[in-house]
């Protein structure tokens, strides 16, 4: 058959439009390792921002549903606007090579529930190295946590040193493991340069505030965007 | 043995309403016996004269129920598939069924058998009006105790109101590349199906049950369900799809 | 035809989403139908001569394209009891549908997508797929049967810890029937096209299906089937 196909490519799933022209929503990827707080970060920013926004979910469990229950559990959305993808045991497969199931979900939640205004994809806990897909999210947040280390954000990985905004979760624990912000946001700014950093306790009040402001800034410049 | 003289036998029946069978025409090995049924509902027995097939021979059955009618067909023994002297082509046992509208059509046969060294191929095609109605339960038992089956290809194609409703074919022992491994059979040595074609289906699919761990019910797409059911013997199998039958409230 | 453009339609790594699937295999291990190099294989030669043979018929006919994609999607339907399994290859089709497009932009890929929102049996998008790639009907049946064994293997690999190289072994040594089954699979889609989707092998696999329910029910898995 024809096999001289065009050499431009086809605008699909990085088009800011939807099928029926109107502008989709901003996707928003959640990365970091296992326990870092991604998900009670999900949590706390639909509990924030529900109010205001038109908000769904994609989780990426590794093996259980409890990430997808958590978040029923709790109630920070309907049910009908979390949906769960399954990995096949490669998390960062699934955000990063073969985006297709996390696209596929993301698309039916929009198409089901829309208009949305913002859509978290969160992946399921891996390693330092795991980062989403530019065909997937717009943007990404990696979220680590002080208790794993203070060390972490020096050894740097594309997690750390790319993603659009760094959260270093659970600062209420420092004094208690022995970690040290100041290092911490210091090796930061070393790997990350200009790229924003948020510390974050989820159990303060509002603790989710300076991550749910960052999302805020994005989803305006999103908007400014024809 | 025959001797491998082939047999070629075609057994015919029509049901019509009020219970009334205006054709009961067995052949050679295929007898068919009218029994007591229920009012306004026919009975028939298959009665194999013989343990046929041999590989080799040819047996048709041919089974109308008329727009109305309805008809149960069971057998009275297991058929038993056994290797035929000299013969290279496997046995062919041929079922063709058609109900008409609103009628209906038990067809309940004791399991085949698969003998150690037999060639056989069972096709049932069945041809079914939109209103019509069914239950039609087939069970291969593979080998007798402590033997290896012989070779035995079974296909089940059901069309409904003029289309594709369900088809299954399954082939097992020599010849069959993998049929005993743990996607097919999985060491079994009975395999079954119980299907159910009704219109009231149709407004109440069946939800999917698992029947244990080797038999499952599934809805199918259009008025139907199949419980599709494995089992170490025949007599666990015919357990699994009696509990099928029992939650499909066809018992 | 190219065969270059046959080697990455059956890349494992064609991001079509398969990555996230078993082919039963999850479900096969969990009971102890899969332990090792061994049962491995026989899982793979049963697969590969049932759901691989009317799978890859399905594509080949697809590839052809003498029978529309709706009746062979209505065949797939007949072919496949189980739910679940019906739910998983319509959601595979449509994954593919998306990488195919961006990969070989074809109107007729387009008005697939278009007619078939729900989408279609896997095997047929794969079929089309590999047309709008200037392939033949046997290299779709080919690509067809090597996945359904490609899946459990790469599977096992992660749920048993299996030496990969075993694994690979496993595949290679299946190469014969891969080509006997894709032979067969390229008749029968010829003859689909003279007499229709009866023609087409039904091949089943009892267990197959039983068990893609209870996986489907299972609420902890690492597979999506």
């Amino acid at each position: 058959m024809h096999l001289d196909h065009r050499e431009t490519y086809p605008p699909r799933h990085t088009s800011r439009l939807r099928d029926d022209g109107t502008r989709r929503a901003l996707r928003v990827g959640l990365g970091g390792p296992v326990g870092s707080g991604k998900t009670a970060t999900v949590a706390a920013l639909c509990a924030t921002l529900r109010d205001r926004l038109s908000i769904a979910v994609v989780t990426n469990d590794i093996y259980t549903r409890e990430d997808a229950e958590f978040l029923l559990r709790n109630a920070v959305l309907p049910a009908e606007r979390i949906t769960a993808v399954e990995t096949g045991a490669c998390p960062h497969t699934a955000i990063r090579d073969d985006i297709s199931a996390n696209l596929e979900a993301v698309e039916e939640l929009e198409r089901t529930t829309g208009p949305l205004d913002l859509i978290l994809v969160e992946s399921g806990g891996d390693n330092l190295t795991a980062t989403f897909s530019s065909g997937l999210v717009d943007a990404q947040i990696f979220v680590i946590d002080v208790a794993a280390g203070d060390d972490i954000p020096r050894k740097g990985g594309p997690g750390i040193t790319a993603a659009d905004l760094l959260v270093v979760n659970k600062t209420d624990l420092a004094p208690h493991v022995g970690s040290d912000l100041e290092a911490m946001a210091r090796d930061a700014k070393a790997q990350r340069g200009d790229l924003p950093v948020a510390f974050t306790s989820l159990r303060a009040p509002d603790g989710v505030r300076p991550v749910a402001d960052w999302v805020g800034e994005r989803l305006a410049a999103w908007r400014a965007v024809a | 043995m025959n001797g491998g003289a082939r047999v070629s036998a075609h057994a015919r029946v029509t049901a019509a309403p009020g219970g009334a069978l205006p054709v009961l025409r067995g052949e050679g090995a295929l007898a068919l016996r009218r029994t007591r049924g229920e009012p306004g509902r026919a009975q028939v027995t298959v009665v194999g004269a013989m343990s046929v097939p041999l590989t080799g021979d040819s047996l048709r059955l041919t089974a109308v129920v008329e727009p109305g009618a309805a008809l149960s067909v069971t057998s009275a023994a297991a058929t038993l598939a056994l290797p035929g002297q000299g013969a290279r082509e496997p046995a062919t046992y041929d079922t063709e069924l058609t109900v008409g509208e609103g009628g209906e059509l038990r067809w309940l046969p004791e399991p085949v058998i698969s003998v150690r060294g037999s060639a056989l191929r069972m096709t049932t095609r069945v041809t079914l009006a939109a209103t019509a109605r069914l239950v039609l339960r087939e069970q291969q038992v593979l080998g007798r105790a402590g033997e290896e089956p012989g070779s035995l290809t079974t296909r089940l194609v059901v069309a409904h109101g003029g289309r594709a409703l369900l088809d299954q074919e399954l082939a097992c022992g020599p010849g069959a590349p993998g049929w005993d491994g743990g996607a097919v059979i999985g060491g079994h040595r009975a395999v079954g199906q119980l299907l159910v074609v009704d219109p009231a289906l149709a407004e109440k699919p069946a939800e999917p049950l698992a029947l244990g761990a080797t038999a499952v019910l599934t809805p199918l797409v259009g008025p139907a369900a199949l419980v599709t059911a494995v089992a170490p013997d025949a007599l666990a199998l015919r357990g699994l799809l009696d509990r099928g039958a029992a939650a499909l409230g066809v018992v | 035809m190219t065969a270059a453009a046959l080697l990455l339609l059956a890349d494992g790594r064609f991001p079509a989403g398969a990555h996230a699937h078993s082919g039963g295999a999850e479900e096969a291990v969990r009971a102890g139908r899969i332990t090792g190099p061994e049962t491995l294989a026989a899982f793979c030669r049963g697969r590969l001569h049932t759901a691989g043979l009317t799978a890859a018929a399905l594509a080949a006919a697809a590839c052809a394209g003498a029978v529309p994609p709706g009746a062979l999607d209505a065949a797939a339907d007949a072919r496949t009891p189980s739910p679940a399994l019906r739910a998983t290859a319509r959601r595979l089709g449509r994954q593919l549908l998306r990488a195919a497009r961006a990969t070989w932009p074809a109107p007729e890929l387009d008005a697939v997508a278009r007619d078939h929102p729900g989408g279609l049996h896997q095997p047929v998008v794969l079929g089309l797929a590999a047309r709008a790639a200037g392939l033949a009907p046997r290299d779709a049946a080919l690509a067809a049967a090597y996945e359904s064994v490609g899946g459990p293997t790469t599977a096992t690999v992660r749920l048993l810890g299996l030496d990969p190289f075993d694994a690979t072994a496993v595949t290679a040594r299946l190469a014969g029937d891969l080509d006997r089954v894709a032979d067969l699979a390229t008749a029968a889609a010829d003859d689909a096209a003279a007499r229709g989707t009866d023609a087409l092998p039904a091949a089943s696999a009892p267990l197959l299906d039983i068990a893609a329910e209870a996986h489907a029910a299972r609420p902890v898995r690492l597979f999506a089937s």
